[in-house]
């Protein structure tokens, strides 16, 4: 039953992704690339991509395409309701326990152990879409068949983004333009 | 006093409106909340929200989503949360379904592969830069715990390929535990 996988898939996806963000990123990448191939690396890689360039967060957007992409709009109705299932349940609980208690410290103390692994659960799957940038979907990872001109690209961004504090979104703008222009170029 | 349908109505149009405009992620949208339903309605007090963005970021799923949901909540019960939730999750699925009929067109024609491969590099740039920050932030603290847990979850994801929820899992015990003995320890 495919819309069974999808449900199941997203609601692991919406109850395992804490600290928002880019926290659902590499669980995803679990399920959708990994475990079931529903998406190719590449195929993530720019659903990442879209979803950093449109409103909306990357887990409901992912449920959205992939749903789509796999079953069709019952699909991506499917994934989207299994992604938001464990929200729903959870925070209302929480919320109700809340307005009645008005104590957190549990909570905050067990996000503040969960923050550093996420971290780097983003680096590692951050490390994956790189390698799937510099090489594209070749087999083999050897230096010469890097594409110098991405890991230029890349390196000019970090240093917008981190040096100069740019919109992440006028980053990737600038950094499409760069490489389309590159590949136009008469070399 | 106002009615229960005008709240509704009005949760519905303000998280439809706020989903569809906001880029940034979730936490540039709880803010917008907090300035919508606090500052100029005036239906939740200033405190009450800090708390209930603190619940939302610190639940699994998606922050906006998550906003959505205590807002709701806090404003209408169960059937406020819900219509949050929908008003919420429409735009980011329109766009997606819009733009996952043309990705495949799209992804065809050469300058837009081209486009699509800088943005992947531009992406990898963005999320290099998110893990970088982060990253700063616990080294930062001197929680010789903390920096543990990174190291180890990234250890656990990249390089022995461990299944990402395992790691959740794992660091939610820890974090419970830790949680517990530094109650007992300023008890």
């Amino acid at each position: 039953m495919i819309y069974l996988e999808l449900f199941w898939s997203f609601l692991k996806i919406g109850l395992f992704s804490f600290g928002g963000g880019y926290a659902a990123m590499p669980l995803i990448q679990e399920q959708v690339v990994s475990s079931h191939s529903w998406l190719s690396m590449a195929e993530f890689t720019d659903l990442i991509t879209i979803s950093q360039m449109t409103p909306g967060p990357i887990a409901i957007n992912s449920a959205t395409f992939v749903g789509i992409k796999i079953a069709g709009i019952p699909g991506a109705l499917v994934s989207t309701v299994g992604c938001i299932l464990p929200s729903c349940i959870i925070v209302m609980l929480i919320a109700k326990l809340y307005l009645k208690y008005r104590n957190m410290s549990m909570l905050q103390g067990v996000l503040n152990s969960l923050r550093p692994a996420v971290v780097a659960m983003i680096a590692s799957a951050g490390i994956s879409v790189l390698i799937t940038a510099f090489w594209g979907s070749a087999e083999l990872i050897s230096l010469a068949g890097i594409n110098w001109t991405l890991v230029i690209i890349f390196i000019v961004c970090v240093v917008l983004l981190r040096k100069f504090k740019m919109n992440p979104i006028l980053v990737m703008v600038l950094a499409g333009v760069a490489k389309a222009g590159v590949s136009l170029l008469p070399l | 006093m106002r009615s229960k349908k005008e709240v509704l109505l009005k949760l519905f149009v303000s998280t439809l409106y706020l989903s569809a405009f906001t880029f940034g992620g979730g936490y540039v949208i709880v803010t917008l909340m907090k300035k919508k339903f606090v500052d100029e309605c005036h239906w939740i007090e200033e405190d009450e929200m800090l708390d209930l963005v603190a619940i939302a970021q610190s639940s699994p799923g998606a922050i906006a989503v998550n906003g959505a949901i205590v807002v709701g909540y806090k404003l209408a019960g169960v059937i406020g949360a819900l219509v949050a939730i929908v008003g919420t999750v429409i735009p980011p699925f329109l766009i997606i379904s819009l733009i996952s009929v043309f990705y495949n067109a799209f992804r065809e024609n050469y300058i837009i592969a081209q486009l699509l491969e800088g943005m992947q590099a531009g992406v990898g740039a963005v999320i290099a830069a998110v893990v970088f920050e982060m990253g700063e932030g616990i080294v930062k603290g001197k929680n010789t715990g903390s920096i543990i847990i990174m190291i180890g979850a990234f250890i656990a994801s990249c390089i022995l390929g461990i299944n990402v929820v395992y790691i959740v899992i794992v660091c939610l015990l820890i974090g419970v535990v830790r949680t517990l003995v530094n109650e007992r320890r300023s008890k």
